[in-house]
């Protein structure tokens, strides 16, 4: 038996969210196959051939692949599911889409948010949005995990040779949702998931004007500009920059928080970056317990001068 | 149009939860229960539904013991029609949850089906997905915003990369995210009206499911505590710290 991973992607690249899955499927200690449903995206297949430690791509290639839709995903992961005893996707929200519907077509009971793979049916995944940690064991002989890209390292993406197998793309035996559009946020800054820096504001920052203080930080440091849940719900920054449980997790070297408080839910999205910078006025904070390096002061002055000093 | 809203009961969102002393479960005793967040938006949506013209009953469905009647009332006195209990003592996840809802779904035949995306108990997001798959219906997780039109439903989703729009024939499942609406809240004589709408119970056992425990809990600790760092006085003192100490920047 061997592992499937879900990859995904952005029609160019593969995500770094897929290369750290790879990285905890390798711990399995089983053959590893990366699972591509694309339409025609020929540096992606190339990129996935070249991922370290993949022994093959399942290569479904497809004109509805424009465009991801669970049901036909699920129906690609079925059609391959009987050499496979795990199915492995990231926690994004296109893993936590498609892969519990793979998992019920099968029959597993998936495991979600695995951050600590101890043996091949005991695994460790948070709680309660991270108030707890708990050791799960599954009786079952098929598994599916959805992995927290943060708690492992990325697999290299060159210096493999996987092999190709071309697919036959299934039709969905359900009825479906149709794409209509996308509206993705456009930015030159890296991607909050995968930057070596994050630079969030939460509800301190006022009004979505004043993230530019931020962005002018971030652009000294080539960061990402995140958010708390605060500021997403106060409309201040779209929903993708938010930071958290019920948004992404990230684990950068450098986190600073400027203007959070420092809610659990925020704190379960980021306590694990290597060094935490807070900025924030009230010293009471929750904030500055998690922070390697607190500064109590008036963010709209401590930014702009932040800045003169990178 | 007939709307069915599944609900889970958790603790209040307010309340940190810890590991029990043995360390072999969360402690829920004197924990303050309530109705998970994610499905009190999917009442509300289904209420707004139903206030916009757009829907003529709204059923909601829960699992477990006597006290899940509790958050059944609760969706009654924001303005569901009418309540299913589905009586357990024993615990069930998320496929057993999903193969339950697939059998009140048969039963009910509703149009839609709206579900919070996740419990904040267990964090699992899967019900919705796996109800879905099990039923052989649409999905659409993630929603920030529902448009019912004639036997169409037009869904915005929140994803890593912003936001995706999706359209689907009804019946259809969707899973809620936190900014699709503000719930309400219910006003005393809803509450006093609530405790006379219909509450059905059934068994578990006789729907014909079998709750299967395929994955088991061995532990729940805390997780380690990050330890306080230092106050530092000034921007200047920072920019050095993380340049000589932290050598991050």
């Amino acid at each position: 038996m061997k592992t499937l991973v879900l990859a995904e992607h952005n029609d160019t690249n593969l995500s770094a969210a897929t290369l750290s899955v790879v990285e905890a499927a390798k711990q399995l200690g089983r053959e590893v196959d990366l699972l591509l449903t694309h339409n025609s995206c020929t540096s992606v297949l190339e990129e996935a051939k070249s991922v370290e430690g993949v022994s093959k791509v399942l290569n479904f290639s497809h004109e509805k692949f424009s465009s991801e839709v669970a049901e036909d995903v699920a129906a690609c992961v079925v059609s391959v599911s009987e050499e496979y005893d795990f199915f492995l996707a990231s926690s994004s929200t296109s893993g936590k889409n498609n892969l519990p519907r793979v998992a019920a077509l099968l029959d597993i009971q998936q495991i979600s948010e695995v951050t600590d793979i101890i043996d091949e049916k005991t695994f460790k995944k948070p709680i309660y949005a991270g108030s707890c940690i708990a050791t799960v064991q599954s009786s079952q002989e098929k598994n599916a995990l959805t992995i927290r890209t943060t708690s492992f390292d990325k697999a290299p993406n060159s210096g493999g040779s996987a092999s190709v197998e071309d697919k036959e793309v299934p039709e969905a035996d359900t009825r479906k949702s149709d794409f209509v559009k996308n509206e993705l946020t456009v930015s030159d800054r890296p991607e909050l998931t995968s930057a070596d820096i994050v630079i969030s504001g939460g509800r301190g920052m006022q009004n979505g004007d004043n993230f530019a203080l931020l962005e002018a930080v971030a652009g000294k440091l080539n960061a990402a500009v995140g958010a708390s849940r605060a500021a997403v719900d106060s409309g201040f920054v779209p929903n993708d920059y938010q930071v958290g449980q019920t948004g992404k997790s990230v684990a950068p070297n450098l986190y600073i928080a400027v203007g959070i408080s420092g809610a659990i839910q925020h704190l379960a999205g980021m306590k694990d970056s290597k060094t935490i910078v807070a900025i924030n006025k009230d010293e009471e904070a929750p904030i500055f317990k998690v922070a390697d390096y607190g500064l109590v002061a008036d963010l709209f002055e401590a930014l702009p001068e932040l800045e003169s000093k990178l | 149009m007939k709307i069915l809203i599944p609900i889970k009961r958790v603790n209040d969102y307010n309340v940190k939860v810890r590991p029990n002393q043995a360390n072999t479960d969360v402690d829920l005793n004197n924990v303050k229960m309530a109705m998970n967040p994610f499905c009190e938006i999917a009442v509300e949506e289904a209420i707004r539904l139903k206030e916009a013209g757009k829907a003529d009953e709204i059923v909601v469905v829960t699992i477990g013991d006597d006290k899940h009647q509790e958050q059944l009332r609760t969706a009654l006195a924001l303005g569901a029609d009418r309540a299913i209990l589905v009586k357990t003592d024993n615990p069930v996840q998320p496929l057993d949850v999903a193969k339950v809802l697939a059998k009140i779904y048969a039963a009910e035949n509703p149009n839609l089906v709206i579900m919070g995306k996740v419990g904040i108990d267990g964090d699992h997001n899967q019900t919705g997905q796996m109800f879905a798959a099990l039923t052989g219906l649409p999905q659409a997780t993630f929603a920030s915003e529902i448009n019912v039109d004639g036997n169409k439903v037009e869904v915005t989703r929140e994803i890593d990369g912003g936001l995706e729009t999706l359209s689907a024939e009804m019946p259809a499942v969707i899973t809620t995210d936190l900014r699709l609406n503000e719930p309400r809240y219910a006003s005393l004589p809803n509450i006093m009206k609530a405790k006379r709408k219909p509450l059905e119970e059934m068994d578990l056992e006789s729907l014909g499911v079998t709750v299967d425990k395929k994955v088991s809990t061995l532990k729940v600790e805390s997780p380690p505590e990050r330890q306080e760092g230092v106050k530092v006085e000034t921007v200047d003192q920072l920019v050095d710290k993380l340049r000589n100490e932290a050598k991050v920047i």
